[in-house]
C-alpha cells in the first residue's frame, strides 16, 4: 500500500504568523531489567523469536502477573530525576483492546494514578538558553509483541496475507512519560521537541535504567501536534505523529505537521484527529492505522496486581542515589578537564564522553582519554562502521594503554599496534604486548649497542654529527628505529646517538 | 432501562473482533441492556465509598528481577492454530496499515 505523501506547503515561520502551535510529547522507554515487567523471562533484544516466552507474557489462561521490583525501582528514578511527586497508593489497570501483538488482549498499564507525576524537566536549547517542560506523568506499562507482515503488500510471499508474531518483547517493562501540552515556542517548537527528547535520552542513560536506542526501538516518541490561530484560547485539533525513530526525525515530524495543519486549515479544510505515521525516508507523514477512541479502551483496575505504596524511606533513598544532570555534569567536566567549548562539543557529538569519563576514572590523565577517543579510536570505529561505544575496548583497557605509554613501556606508535591487538580480540593490553613483542626496547646497553652499530655503518654520517651538525643525526635514529623494528623511544635514540657522538 | 443499543453492540462486537448478525443485535442489545441495570446498582454506592479493586489487603507485592526459565519454543506454539519460522501465524486483520 502506498502512502499518499502530501507537501508540507507553510514553513514553520508562515505557520507561526497566524497560528500557535501546541504540542504533547510521549515518550515510551524500554527498561534494562533482566527480566519482564510481569514474569522473569529475559528482557533481551534480539534473540531467536518466541525463545523468551513463558504462560504469563503469554496471556495462557490461568497466568497472573508478578510484579518486577526493579522496574518499580526505575520508575521511581526516572519520575524523581523528571522533578515529579510519586504518589502514596498507586495501581495498575488493564487497557483492553484486540491485536495480534497482545496476546492477553489488553495491556497491564497505569491510568488514574500513575506511580509518578506533575513534574519538569529544564531542557537547554541550542542557543544555550533553557526551556521547562512541563511532566503530567510518568507511568508503568508492557510492551506489546512484534508483528512480521507476510502478504502481497510486502511481496515476501505472493498471494499470502497474514502476521507472524514473536512475543519475545511482550511484557517489557515500558515507562510511557508524557508531558503537558507544550505551549507558546513559536517557531522553536520543532527544536524544542528535538532538545526534550534529547535531553530526556540524556537523563535517562545517565540514571543507566534504559539502553535509550531509538534506533533500537528501546525509545520510541510520539508527537502529539496542533495549532490554535493567535489570539485563540482553545486547542485546534491535534493529530499523533508515531514511529518517530530518531532525534533528528523528532524536529522533522513536528514541522512538517505543523506545515500540513496550516496548509489544511488555510484552504478552509478541518484537522482529523488520528495517528499518522512518520516516513523517515520523505520527512513526511501519512494516516495510520484506526484506533480506537479513548473510551473504546474500557480501562479497569487490574485485580491481579495488589498496589503500590512507596515508603518514603525507600523513596529518599532513591532520591539520595540521583545522579547529576547529564548537563551538568558536562559542565563540570568541561572545568575540571579545562575544555574549550568545541572541545567538549566534539566529545558530546563523538559519543565519547563516558567513554574518557570512565578512562579518566581508570586512572588516565583527561587528555590523554580524550585524545585516544575522539581520534584514535574514533578513526578505528569508523573504518569498522561501529558506533564508538560498540568498539571492542573498555575504557579500562584504554586507560592501561595510556598507563604503559606515560611508564615508558611503549611510544605511541606502539601504543596504536597495542589498542589495534585489543580490538582484535588478542587480550587484555599487557597480552597484547607480550603476545606482539611491542614493549619499548628500553634496554640502555641494546640501544647503545645498536646506535653504535648505525654510527659504524655510516660513517660519513657519523663525521658530520661529531662537526656538529646534529640534524644529521635523524639518519642514525632511523636506522636505529629500523633495526629496532619501531620498538625504540626515538627522543631516547636521538640522545644517545648525540652522546656517543661527544 | 440503559438503552443499550443495536449500535452500541455492534460497537462492541467490533472492538471484540466479533462477528454479529443483524439477529443477534437484537437478542444481544436486549441482554446487555439487562446486564447494565443490574450492574448500575453500584451507582447508588455513595461517593466517599473509596473504590475497591481487590479484596486482599496487601500492597508492594513485588518479584525480585532474577530471570527464569521461559517455555521452550516447541511448548509455547504447541497451542498455536499456526506457526511458521519460530513464530506464532496469525490472519491478517481487516483494515491494517502494511
Amino acid at each position: 500500500m502506498t502512502a499518499t505523501v502530501e507537501s508540507a506547503p507553510y514553513t514553520v515561520e508562515e505557520v507561526c504568523e497566524q497560528f500557535d502551535p501546541v504540542m504533547g510529547l510521549e515518550v515510551h522507554v524500554e527498561l534494562n531489567t533482566a527480566t519482564k515487567m510481569f514474569c522473569g523471562c529475559a528482557n533481551a533484544f534480539g534473540a531467536e523469536p518466541n525463545t523468551h516466552v513463558c504462560p504469563v507474557c503469554l496471556g495462557l489462561p490461568g497466568s497472573l502477573p508478578r510484579l518486577n521490583g526493579t522496574a518499580v525501582e526505575s520508575a521511581i528514578k526516572i519520575g524523581l530525576a523528571l522533578n515529579c511527586r510519586v504518589r502514596e497508593r498507586s495501581g495498575f489497570a488493564r487497557k483492553n483492546y484486540f491485536y495480534p501483538d497482545m496476546p492477553k488482549n489488553f495491556q497491564i498499564s497505569q491510568y488514574e494514578d500513575p506511580i509518578v507525576f506533575d513534574g519538569y524537566l529544564d531542557v537547554p536549547l541550542d542557543d544555550g538558553t533553557t526551556w521547562r517542560v512541563e511532566i503530567e506523568r510518568a507511568h508503568m506499562e508492557e510492551d506489546t509483541g512484534k508483528s512480521l507482515h507476510v502478504g502481497g503488500a510486502t511481496g515476501r510471499i505472493h498471494g499470502a496475507d497474514y502476521s507472524l508474531l514473536d512475543y519475545n518483547r511482550s511484557g517489557v517493562p515500558l515507562i510511557e512519560i508524557v508531558t503537558k501540552p507544550i505551549i507558546g515556542a513559536g517557531v522553536r517548537a520543532p527544536e524544542v521537541a528535538r532538545a526534550y527528547v534529547t535531553a530526556l535520552r540524556d537523563v535517562l542513560r545517565g540514571l543507566g535504567v534504559s539502553d535509550v536506542r531509538m534506533d533500537q526501538g528501546s525509545m520510541r516518541c510520539d508527537a502529539n501536534v496542533s495549532l490554535m490561530p493567535k489570539g485563540a484560547t482553545g486547542f485546534g485539533t491535534r493529530t499523533e505523529t508515531k514511529n518517530v525513530n530518531s532525534l533528528r526525525s523528532v524536529e522533522r515530524a513536528v514541522r512538517y505537521e505543523m506545515g500540513r495543519h496550516a496548509g489544511v486549515l488555510l484552504s478552509g479544510g478541518t484537522i482529523r484527529q488520528e495517528t499518522r505515521h512518520f516516513d523517515e525516508q520523505s520527512g513526511t507523514t501519512s494516516p495510520g492505522r484506526p484506533k480506537e477512541t479513548f473510551a473504546d479502551y474500557r480501562f479497569f483496575p487490574e485485580p491481579d496486581l495488589p498496589p503500590l505504596e512507596p515508603s518514603r524511606d525507600w523513596v529518599e533513598t532513591l532520591r539520595a542515589a540521583l545522579p547529576e544532570r547529564p548537563w551538568e555534569r558536562r559542565a563540570r567536566i568541561q572545568t575540571e578537564w579545562d575544555l574549550s567549548d568545541e572541545e567538549l562539543r566534539d566529545l558530546v557529538n563523538a559519543d565519547a564522553l563516558d567513554l574518557v569519563a570512565d578512562t579518566v576514572d581508570a586512572g588516565a590523565p583527561p587528555e590523554a582519554a580524550r585524545s585516544w577517543w575522539v581520534s584514535y579510536l574514533s578513526q578505528q570505529a569508523n573504518t569498522a562502521g561501529v558506533a564508538l561505544t560498540a568498539l571492542p575496548i573498555t575504557p579500562a583497557q584504554v586507560a592501561r594503554v595510556i598507563a604503559l605509554v606515560e611508564d615508558g613501556t611503549l611510544t605511541n606508535k606502539l601504543a596504536r599496534q597495542v589498542v589495534d591487538g585489543v580490538l582484535a580480540g588478542e587480550g587484555e593490553p599487557d597480552d597484547v604486548v607480550a603476545g606482539r613483542g611491542l614493549a619499548v626496547v628500553s634496554d640502555e646497553s641494546a640501544l647503545t649497542a645498536a646506535v653504535d652499530e648505525a654510527l659504524a655503518a655510516q660513517p660519513a654520517v657519523a663525521e658530520k654529527i661529531r662537526a656538529g651538525k646534529t640534524k644529521a643525526a635523524g639518519a642514525i635514529v632511523g636506522a636505529v628505529m629500523k633495526a629496532t623494528r619501531g620498538q625504540a623511544d626515538a627522543a631516547r635514540v636521538q640522545e644517545l646517538v648525540l652522546e656517543r657522538c661527544q | 432501562m440503559s438503552d443499550i443499543t443495536r449500535d452500541d453492540v455492534a460497537h462492541l462486537a467490533r472492538l471484540a473482533r466479533l462477528a454479529v448478525t443483524d439477529a443477534e443485535l437484537d437478542t444481544f442489545s436486549r441482554q446487555i441492556d439487562a446486564i447494565v441495570d443490574t450492574v448500575s446498582a453500584v451507582g447508588d454506592i455513595p461517593d466517599d465509598i473509596p473504590p475497591t479493586a481487590q479484596v486482599v489487603p496487601q500492597t508492594n507485592v513485588l518479584r525480585p528481577d532474577t530471570t527464569e526459565p521461559s517455555l521452550p519454543r516447541e511448548a509455547a506454539l504447541a497451542g498455536a492454530p499456526a506457526a511458521e519460522e519460530g513464530r506464532f501465524r496469525v490472519p491478517r486483520i481487516l483494515g491494517e496499515e502494511l
